[in-house]
Parts: C-alpha cells; sequence; structure tokens
C-alpha cells in the first residue's frame, strides 16, 4: 500500500500544473478553492486537501513546517475537533507543494492601517486578502501566521469531511442525515450502529460536500485545551526524522565550502583533497566548492584541506564601514513613514529625550546546520529538506538546474529548529546541483556548524535615532527614526523580481505600538549594506522592539514616572487588552513592591503579529556577575488553542531574544563573519536561563500567532531592568558590551 | 583501520579510518541518526551518548578509542518501551523542535544515574554543556526533578 507520504511526492506535479496553467487569474478564482492535490493509494480515502481517511484512522495534511511550535498538533487538533476521531487514530503528513496549500494568513496581515485597531470588519477585509496568497502560491511558514491561516480552514476541512461521511452513508442506508451522529471516528446510527470511517470513506468519492457551519467553541473537546503533542514520543527517542535523518539506498556525503566573503571563489586546489581516505569527487560551484565522500566526516576533513582563493566580499569589509553605511540609510528620505500623528515636527514644551541605538547583525544557528538530500535523476529533482517554503525552494531548484519546476519534488521533513533561515533555501541548490553533477546517486549535503554561521543570512543591523517629550507625566511626542534593511524587498530585488511596495516591517514592533500619544512618528529608512540577511524570529520587531520600548523606558524615566504606571496610562486609551495584560505581569511579579538589595526589576511591552506580550524581568548581582532571576509574560493570542504549547512558545521565544540580547552579535573583518560556532557565538544555556511564569488571557478580538510574540519585549526587559539595577542605560546590544552578566 | 563496537547491545564491525568520530559512525556507518550533530566541537551536547555508562560528546571520540559498550537515545528506550526519563519527557512536554533533545535526555540520564535526587544547582553544573536553541530549559529542569522523584518511588 502507498503511504500518503508517497503520494504526497507523486502529485505534486498537479499543483505545479494549476500554477502553469493558471498565468492569468480572474478575480473569481478567489473564491474558489484550488484542486485537491492529493491522489490516494490503496486504503487511503481524500475526502479534501487536508483530511485523509485510511483504514487505520485519519491522516491529517499540513503544509506547515514543523520546527518545535507545535503546529502539527493544533493543525490536527482543529481538524479533530469537527470530524469527531480520537486523538491516538490521527497522523500528520507535512503537504507537498500545491497550490491548495496557500498561506492565507501572512498576507492577511498585509493590511493598511494599524493592526491593534482592527474590528470584526478589518478582519473581514484580512480574511478576503489572504486569499490574496492563493495567486501567489505562497506557503511560507512564517510570520506567526500558521494558526491564523489554518483557524477557519482546518475546522471547515474537519467538519465538510465529517458531512460528507453521513451524506454518503446516508445514501447508502437511507438513514437520514439527521438521525446521525459521529464519534471517534465512526458514523452512529439512530439505533447505536457504529459504522467506521474507512467503512464510508470509499463511497464518499462522488459525494458534493455539503457547506457546513462550525460548532460554537463552547462545545470544544480538543480546542482549549493542552493537548500531547504527535511528535513529541519520536522526538524523546530519536526517532523523529529530520532533514539530516534521511537515508537512503547507495547514498553519498557531501559538505560545502563556501566563500564566506559571499563573492566568487577565484580558485582552489584541490590535489591535496582528492586523495584524502572516502573522498569521490570535489566540484567547483563557482562560489564554493562541494566535496562528497563516503562519510560526512570524511566530506569535512576533505574540504578543509582544500586550498580555496576567495574573491572580495561585495558590501563594506569590516563592521565600523558596516555601521557607516547603515548610518548612510539616515541622509535619503524615508522610505516609508509607517505613523504619522499630530505633528512630530512642532515644537513642544518640556522635557526632551534624545537617544541613538543600535542592534547588531545575528545568526540563527538552529541546533540542526543546513543540510539537504538530492536526487538527480531522469531528469528531475526530488529534495529532502527542512525548508519553511516549499515553493520558492521548489522553484529556486528549478532554476539552478534548468528544469521546469514540475520537475521537482520538494518533501518537508521535522526542521531542527528555523527561526526564518529556512525560508532561504541556498542549501537546497546547492544540494540540487551536487546531485545533478552525480546523477543517479542521492546526495546528502550537509554544512559544518562553522559554515552555518559563515553563511547564515543575517538579521539585519539597525540603527535607531530617537526624539521624545514629556510634559507634566506624560508623553507629547514620540518620534522615531530607524535605518535597516528591508528583508523583503532585498529578497525580491535580488531574485530579478520587485515591486512598487513600501515595507513597513523595517520598523516592525514600532509603528504598531498601541500608545496614545499625540504626536507620534515613525520613519524607516532603508538601507543597501550588500551583507545577506533575513527573516529572524520576530523579524522587525526583533530590533524594534529593543528601540521603541527600551526609549519609553527612558522617557518615564525622564517624566518621574513608575515605568509600569507611564506604559499603562499611554496603551489604556488605545488598546484595553494591552493594559491587562500590563496590570497582570505587574500582579503576577508583584511589581513595585521591595525587593532584596541588589535585585531589580524591568518592563516591556511589544504588539506584535497581532499578540501583545508583556514581561517583567527581575534580576540580581551575584558573586559571579549579574544573573537573569525570573521572567513573568502575559500574552494575549485573542483564542487560546493550546495552553500548554503557546506557554513553550512563550518561554522559548523570549529565551531566543534573551540569549541575542545578552550576547548575541555577528561582526565583520575581512569581508568575513568573525564568529564561527557556539564557542564563539553562543546563547543562554541550563544555567544562566531564567525561570518562567506565563498567562494567557483572552480578551484581544480574533486569533494571533504565538511563535515569535515572546522575543521582542524580551531584549527591552532585560535592558530596563539593568537600568534598575544599575542606572546605565545601554542603547546598543548585546547587553554583555555594558554590563558583567553571567555567561 | 576496522574495529568492532557495540551499540545498544549490538555489535558491529565498522571500516572507517581510526579518527572517525563516533558520531560520524554511529550516523553514516551504523544507521541510528537519533544522535545529532550540532557543532562538531563538543559544544552543544546534541552528539551525547554513554560508553560505558558515562555520557561523552561523540563528536569528540575518535572510532578508534571507543572503550566500551555504547549506548544511544534509542538504546534508552523505543516509542512503545520508554524509560522512566523519555516518558516523563514526553508526559511534560518538554521538546519543541527536538533536535538538541537526545543529547539532553541522555546527559540527564547520567546524572540521574550518579545523583538520584540533583539539586537545581547540580542540574545548572550537569545540563549547561547541553545547548536548546527552542528554550527548554524550564521543562528539562522540572522533567528531571520529576524524573528523580519517580525513580526514587519505583514508578
Amino acid at each position: 500500500m502507498a503511504s500518503i507520504g508517497k503520494i504526497a511526492r507523486r502529485t505534486f506535479l498537479v499543483g505545479t500544473a494549476a500554477i502553469a496553467g493558471g498565468v492569468v487569474f480572474g478575480v473569481y478564482k478567489l473564491n474558489q478553492d484550488p484542486p485537491n492535490p492529493l491522489k490516494p493509494g490503496e486504503g487511503e480515502w481524500p475526502l479534501n486537501a487536508f483530511v485523509v481517511i485510511t483504514t487505520d484512522g485519519v491522516t491529517v495534511i499540513c503544509p506547515k513546517s514543523e520546527f518545535g511550535q507545535g503546529v502539527h498538533s493544533t493543525w490536527a487538533a482543529l481538524v479533530a475537533e469537527e470530524l469527531d476521531v480520537d486523538w491516538q487514530q490521527i497522523r500528520v503528513v507535512h503537504s507537498p507543494a500545491a497550490l491548495a496549500y496557500y498561506n492565507a494568513g501572512l498576507f492577511g496581515m498585509a493590511l493598511p492601517g494599524l493592526d491593534y485597531r482592527r474590528g470584526p470588519v478589518a478582519e473581514g477585509i484580512a480574511a478576503f486578502m489572504g486569499k490574496a496568497a492563493k495567486l501567489l502560491d505562497l506557503d511560507v511558514t512564517g510570520g506567526s501566521s500558521s494558526i491564523r491561516d489554518g483557524y477557519t480552514r482546518l475546522r471547515i476541512a474537519g467538519a465538510t469531511a465529517r458531512e460528507t461521511l453521513k451524506l454518503a452513508l446516508s445514501r447508502e442506508t437511507g438513514t437520514p442525515v439527521s438521525q446521525m451522529t459521529t464519534e471517534g471516528g465512526h458514523v452512529v446510527l439512530g439505533d447505536g450502529t457504529r459504522v467506521s470511517y474507512a467503512t464510508i470513506a470509499p463511497l464518499a468519492a462522488d459525494v458534493d460536500p455539503p457547506r457546513v457551519g462550525l460548532r460554537d467553541p463552547s462545545t470544544w473537546r480538543y480546542l482549549g485545551r493542552d493537548m500531547p503533542r504527535l511528535d513529541m514520543v519520536a522526538k524523546v527517542t530519536g526517532t523523529a526524522e529530520f532533514g539530516i535523518d534521511v537515508r537512503l539506498e547507495g547514498m553519498k556525503y557531501a559538505t560545502v565550502h563556501m566563500s564566506p566573503r559571499r563573492g566568487k571563489m577565484v580558485g582552489f586546489d584541490k590535489s591535496k583533497a582528492q586523495s584524502m581516505p572516502g573522498v569521490e569527487r570535489i566540484i567547483d560551484l563557482g562560489d564554493g566548492f562541494a566535496v562528497v565522500a563516503s562519510n560526512t566526516w570524511l566530506a569535512f576533513k576533505a574540504a578543509e584541506a582544500v586550498e580555496p582563493e576567495w574573491g572580495p566580499a561585495p558590501y563594506p569589509a569590516d563592521t565600523a564601514s558596516l555601521w557607516a553605511k547603515v548610518a548612510e540609510g539616515f541622509d535619503a528620505e524615508p522610505h516609508v513613514v509607517a505613523r504619522d500623528e499630530g505633528n512630530a515636527d512642532r515644537t513642544q514644551d518640556g522635557t526632551e529625550v534624545i537617544a541613538e541605538y543600535r542592534a547588531p547583525y545575528l545568526a540563527h544557528t538552529t541546533m540542526e546546520p543546513m543540510n539537504a538530500t538530492a536526487l538527480f535523476k531522469d531528469g528531475k529533482l526530488t529534495v529532502w529538506a527542512g525548508v519553511q517554503t516549499m515553493a520558492i525552494t521548489r522553484d529556486n531548484c528549478a532554476a539552478a538546474l534548468g528544469i521546469a519546476a514540475e520537475d521537482v519534488t520538494v518533501i518537508v521533513p521535522f526542521l531542527g529548529g528555523g527561526f526564518g533561515r529556512r525560508a532561504t533555501p541556498d542549501y537546497v541548490v546547492q544540494a540540487a546541483r551536487i546531485a545533478k553533477e552525480m546523477a543517479g546517486t542521492p546526495i546528502k549535503l550537509t554544512w559544518t556548524r562553522e559554515e552555518d554561521v559563515a553563511r547564515d543570512h543575517f538579521r539585519p543591523a539597525a540603527m535607531a535615532r530617537m526624539r521624545g517629550v514629556v510634559r507634566d507625566g506624560k508623553a507629547v511626542l514620540y518620534d522615531a527614526h530607524v535605518a535597516s534593511a528591508s528583508i523583503t524587498l532585498d529578497a525580491m530585488e535580488a531574485s530579478g523580481g520587485g515591486a512598487p511596495m513600501k515595507d513597513k516591517e523595517l520598523v516592525g514592533g514600532m509603528h504598531d505600538q498601541p500608545y496614545a500619544i499625540p504626536n507620534f512618528r515613525v520613519a524607516a529608512y532603508r538601507t543597501f549594506t550588500g551583507v545577506p540577511t533575513a527573516s529572524w524570529r520576530s523579524v522587525g520587531a526583533s530590533y524594534g522592539g529593543f528601540f521603541f520600548d527600551t526609549f519609553i523606558d527612558e522617557m518615564a524615566h525622564a517624566a518621574g514616572a513608575d515605568p509600569l504606571a507611564f506604559r499603562l496610562d499611554l496603551i489604556r486609551p488605545e488598546h484595553e487588552p494591552s493594559a491587562k495584560l500590563l496590570e497582570t505581569v505587574a500582579e503576577m511579579s508583584g511589581w513595585g513592591s521591595a525587593l532584596p538589595q541588589g535585585t531589580a526589576q524591568g518592563v516591556a511591552f511589544t504588539y506584535s503579529f497581532g499578540t501583545p506580550v508583556a514581561q517583567v524581568i527581575q534580576v540580581s548581582q551575584r558573586g559571579s556577575g549579574i544573573g537573569i532571576d525570573k521572567v513573568w509574560i502575559a500574552c494575549d493570542p485573542g483564542v487560546a488553542l493550546d495552553p500548554r504549547n503557546i506557554e513553550a512558545q512563550m518561554f522559548g521565544g523570549c529565551l531566543y531574544g534573551l540569549s541575542a540580547a545578552v550576547m548575541g552579535e555577528i561582526t565583520f573583518a575581512d569581508g568575513r563573519a568573525e564568529q564561527s560556532n557556539f564557542w564563539d557565538y553562543d546563547a543562554l544555556r541550563m544555567h544562566n536561563a531564567p525561570a518562567f511564569e506565563v498567562r494567557i488571557l483572552q480578551n484581544a478580538i480574533g486569533l494571533s500567532g504565538v511563535g515569535e510574540p515572546g522575543t521582542p519585549p524580551a531584549a527591552p526587559a532585560l535592558g530596563n531592568a539593568l537600568f534598575a539595577l544599575t542606572g546605565t542605560r545601554a542603547r546598543e546590544l548585546p547587553l554583555i558590551k555594558t554590563f558583567d552578566l553571567i555567561l | 583501520m576496522a574495529k568492532q563496537i557495540t551499540v545498544n547491545g549490538q555489535s558491529y564491525f565498522i571500516d572507517l579510518p581510526d579518527d572517525v568520530p563516533l558520531l560520524w559512525v554511529l550516523r553514516d556507518e551504523v544507521g541510528l541518526t537519533g544522535t545529532k550533530f550540532g557543532c562538531g566541537v563538543a559544544a552543544c551536547g546534541s552528539c551525547t551518548v554513554h560508553i560505558g555508562g558515562m555520557a561523552v560528546r561523540s563528536c569528540q571520540v575518535a572510532l578508534a578509542d571507543v572503550s566500551g559498550p555504547v549506548t544511544t537515545i534509542e538504546g534508552l528506550g523505543a516509542p512503545d518501551t520508554l524509560s522512566t526519563l523519555q516518558a516523563v519527557w514526553a508526559e511534560l512536554q518538554v521538546a519543541q523542535c527536538g533536535y538538541c533533545q537526545s543529547g539532553q535526555i541522555m546527559q540527564a540520564a547520567e546524572l540521574l544515574a550518579l545523583n538520584a535526587t540533583p539539586s537545581d544547582a547540580d542540574i545548572d553544573d550537569a545540563m549547561q554543556g547541553n545547548l536548546c536553541r527552542c528554550g527548554t530549559y524550564p521543562r528539562i529542569r522540572a522533567a528531571i526533578h520529576e524524573a528523580a522523584r519517580r525513580m526514587g518511588e519505583g514508578v
């Protein structure tokens, strides 16, 4: 029996054909479902693009990459809630690349105006806008958009499948649908007879899926509960298959050294390496080389023995020159003024606060280094790779090999971390190119950690020039100017595209903050350093959250106000759910009560990806340095589908932000990143990570994601706590440059 | 040079150069991929296995130096025969991406074998060589305490 995994691969063709055949979509296409790309094998009955009934349960098709955020499990719960299947009967399989799996959630966020002011009407527009993603075949897992995308769609898929099964059984038996209920993967008739879905599914193929309503949340049994993650047992037994674990018959192992200066390889001497044990091929890739061997480590060793000559970097060669280039961004007119209320140019009476901030380049350092497995055979390519976008991976591989997109199959195993890095599939294209050179032989490409750092696409460096005025304890002017790279426009332009659009993500975590300040401007200036950049957990808000909130803290201090009360006064008139979060963390942390000598707390708040998050961090002076004791987090995703998983995302997101805030920095010399591995690009560990307490509120309108919003408030909350402890204000990250933090 | 090694109670005859690290013997030759490559320089702990019951970074142990029976995460317990530690790990929903978790669990297993009731400070000392970028530390700590409690009760 063919497994649905294999089916997913085989039927990949359908999705791409739909695109090729539909270059110009009519508007009607917006409301039409793309064809179901699943072609079943024996014992498998797909009822729609997301639900496949099998002989032993239900397979849920998930187009979202699983990299720890738990999306496979919540995706399954959305289906199960309507379909009435037991949790043990569910299996989740990653989807093929196909039009049916467009991400409506991501596009839905790209609305004009301020996200936090959205109401039910704007939600409707967002849903409509989201459908535009279908036209672009946009399947990115990112932007904390997965559940926003799947929340309604998946419940409809489950409900439609359920009602289709009932209709099929009704047609067969004559029993009216109204006398049927469903439970545990069975349709139950009035007399108690139970008929399994697998029995009915073969009869359902030609049943027209009916229109369905969705169950009231008050009746939910899976959603809103702590569900055991479906990937958990595999992940505690070493049996979960990550990209790096793919094993194929006759496979060879490869590694690459690409120019650490991101330019060309002028030449290379492979004579020593060629005769080393296990080495099969050394391949010139133009801007680097690949070694193919019989074992990954033998490939690593041989690659070290190759002597390449690297051309110059296409960007300023050292950190100081790069900062000068970033600052040049301010010389031009703003790329976009993302918020402009009142008159930020008018002189205001009061106390003026002026500050300049910097946030450095950062690497992602997912625990699983970049890798991909590829097989090129009979003019067709199959790649197995942990990626955050199947469509771009497919198209980039096809372009690199000069073959048609429909001749590329992308299979996505588990990802050992993503954080935005795996939305750039450069490593998959490399594997594809090596596989083409070794046609017929499966090739597993594994990067060393050193390659992973050197050839990362970095979180861009950013600089902020801030001016504020406080009067009578309140902010009357907030004027922020930020220079950084536009990750999205850079990527579009690099691939020969481009659009006359403005990228507000450049000031993510800044313009969209619910603060009632009468004169409020946030201006973005685009920089062009030439350093390859990419989204990094929370994108613009990863630095914007630090800039915005730290400056609020500075203004609170200038106003002589309590930092939390100062925020609360400004936020309450704009967004009540956010105000409640501040009150909640105040209560959780005992804000304002007396603390032991040498202990202090800082607060921060960021609204990002639709989810407001408040954090209080407590630090203390210890014998060995300053330690981070505890973090209290309150968040509001509107609807909490899996509280325990949301808690994990909140403290995990915070820790990712804290690691960078404490010690994260990529510097450049001689055109190369100076860091290379965890010994010089480390992160928080068991001994210096704080304790956490998380509370989830559900007052916000709609439903929003949780993968990223925990990250932005981490750096400012820590910096503000350190200010409270020491009286020193750090305006530059990482904080280890200013404070004696425990490493 | 060829060498015989024992992994999870099974004997393997490995024909690779002496200096190939155990990590790459396990992953590419034996085919046990539960042990992960993270850094190659003993800085992350993802490749932690036991040799003769002691936790070691398999990326730093040359094939020629494998001096005792090797236990990997697959040898600790399979999905239908979870060890207490793995069962607690799953129950507390510790893993996120899961990539570092084999190493974390193998390190924690050694800790509990040496110290049946580890304090927070003991956990800090034993576990700080194991990096997790998802930030699962709070639940790892909770899982070690809970596993210690159950193992102490003989559960």
